[in-house]
């Protein structure tokens, strides 16, 4: 019944302007950037105590002057990536962000992807569609950002959840996997970093909203 | 040599005379963004970067509403893992906030455990009055804040069953503790009575050796290593908060694992 109506009436106004980044995603993308910040700096405040990579010191790469410092930092940043991100997971799957910008991923577009890229031929006219290496990107970090939560938990209550550190492999294990969890984020960081300096047009994009998309509504009517 | 990223085909040269001011264009703006956000960068992270007072006091409330979070969390009936003797480090690690050249060893002869606050009978105790009580042992994971970890063979007196005997005030808030090295510190009750804390006496079966808190220390196996005073002197029960030696200078009070 709704399929009817929806192809007889023009689509909603709000359907019509649309954009490729809306107010909520703008939001939670730089609450997330500062939590991001705050708690890979607190991290290597922290990690610099016991280090896991013997030789690997973050010196004055930190956020805290000392441990205390980088510890209330940690577990204050900690809250705001937590409900950031758990809010950011359910609209991504509620509003279908998550199954329009990120699915499909086909495996021959990322092969011809990653070899354009290569060539430097960073394709980046249509900002509305992700090519393939950008889906896997933003779908490995989004897993790491998750797994960072799981496996801090893990290290912050190791005994009050001891089957999940069990699950980890162990207390060692599971604060080696938060360190692997922050070295992908960061490698990620670098990455999306840099291409939006060379892109500024998505910097801007995430700032103001970007292009205005074609309406979902029309497209999804025709059955 | 031929660089190995040199193309075997050159492109055409037109193309790059016909897109000239577009790279230029590019570098500029990239040099500028380039020198803008590196020198934001050394903002953040400069050598002498301190967190400001005001944030400092802000971090430090956060800190105090995790207290009330993680007493949320702890299960006061859920018990550590326990691991094989075999796994034991021998001798344990020796940890303090000064280095162990400077330990002051504890007399235990003329060593008092004294008692204060919410307890019926504050007589003191002497280290054969201690050892004396029901013993118990405990083979408990060691983590400290910073990250490291080792396995211990604690053995002693379990806290509860100390409270117990001397009428202490089971539903009040804090159990203080005051040490030799000048080490306050305090847990909180439901911790307190959890069945693997112990006043502990002995490591690996034997008395405990000096730097290791000889002759009577705290060892909890649900919280974080510098939670578990050593050479206690005093044995406080109260309902008014005391921060720890490291609390005052900035860590989580309840730091429980």
């Amino acid at each position: 019944m709704s399929k009817v109506r929806t192809a007889a009436a023009p689509p909603p106004v709000a359907a019509r302007s649309r954009r490729l980044h809306p107010a909520p995603v703008r939001v939670m993308h730089w609450i997330n950037a500062l939590a991001m910040i705050v708690m890979i700096g607190s991290g290597w405040g922290i990690y610099n105590d016991s280090v896991i990579v013997s030789g690997l010191h973050f010196g004055t790469w930190r956020i805290g002057s000392w441990a205390a410092e980088s510890l209330l930092w940690h577990f204050a940043g900690m809250w705001l990536l937590a409900i950031n991100g758990t809010i950011y997971l359910i609209y991504g799957v509620v509003s279908g962000r998550f199954r329009e910008r990120l699915l499909p991923i086909r495996a021959g577009e990322f092969v011809r992807t990653v070899r354009d890229t290569l060539h430097f031929h960073i394709a980046h006219e249509d900002l509305t569609v992700y090519n393939a290496v950008q889906k896997v990107l933003y779908i490995v970090v989004i897993l790491a950002g998750i797994s960072q939560v799981v496996t801090g938990l893990a290290i912050w209550k190791p005994i009050q959840f001891s089957g999940l550190v069990d699950l980890l492999g162990g207390f060692q294990s599971a604060r080696g996997l938060h360190f692997l969890g922050m070295a992908v984020i960061v490698g990620f960081l670098v990455v999306h970093v840099a291409l939006a300096l060379l892109v500024p047009r998505t910097l801007w994009a995430m700032l103001t909203g970007g292009p205005r998309l074609a309406s979902r509504t029309t497209s999804r009517a025709q059955p | 040599m031929k660089s190995l990223f040199r193309p075997a085909q050159r492109p055409d040269r037109t193309l790059l005379t016909g897109h000239r001011s577009l790279v230029h264009a590019i570098e500029r703006r990239g040099v500028l963004r380039g020198a803008l956000s590196l020198g934001a960068l050394t903002m953040l992270t400069g050598c002498d970067w301190k967190t400001p007072d005001a944030v400092e006091k802000a971090l430090r409330q956060v800190s105090a509403f995790n207290d009330g979070v993680q007493a949320a969390i702890f299960d006061p009936n859920k018990l550590a893992p326990t691991y094989p003797a075999s796994m034991v480090l021998k001798p344990p690690k020796f940890n303090a906030y000064y280095p162990i050249e400077q330990l002051k060893p504890v007399d235990g002869q003329s060593w008092r455990l004294e008692l204060t606050g919410r307890i019926d009978n504050k007589a003191y105790w002497t280290a054969q009055q201690i050892a004396a009580l029901p013993e118990q042992e405990e083979i408990i994971r060691h983590i400290c804040v910073e990250g490291w970890d080792y396995i211990g063979q604690w053995s002693g007196v379990p806290l509860r069953t100390f409270l117990e005997r001397v009428g202490a005030d089971l539903r009040a808030k804090y159990v203080n503790f005051k040490t030799a090295d000048d080490y306050p510190s305090s847990i909180d009750m439901a911790t307190a009575l959890h069945p693997q804390t112990l006043l502990a006496t002995k490591y690996a079966g034997e008395t405990l050796a000096a730097p290791f808190g000889y002759p009577l220390r705290l060892r909890t196996s649900t919280k974080l290593g510098f939670k578990n005073p050593k050479w206690i002197t005093a044995i406080e029960v109260t309902n008014t908060y005391t921060p720890g030696f490291w609390e005052k200078a900035g860590f989580n009070w309840f730091s429980g694992i």
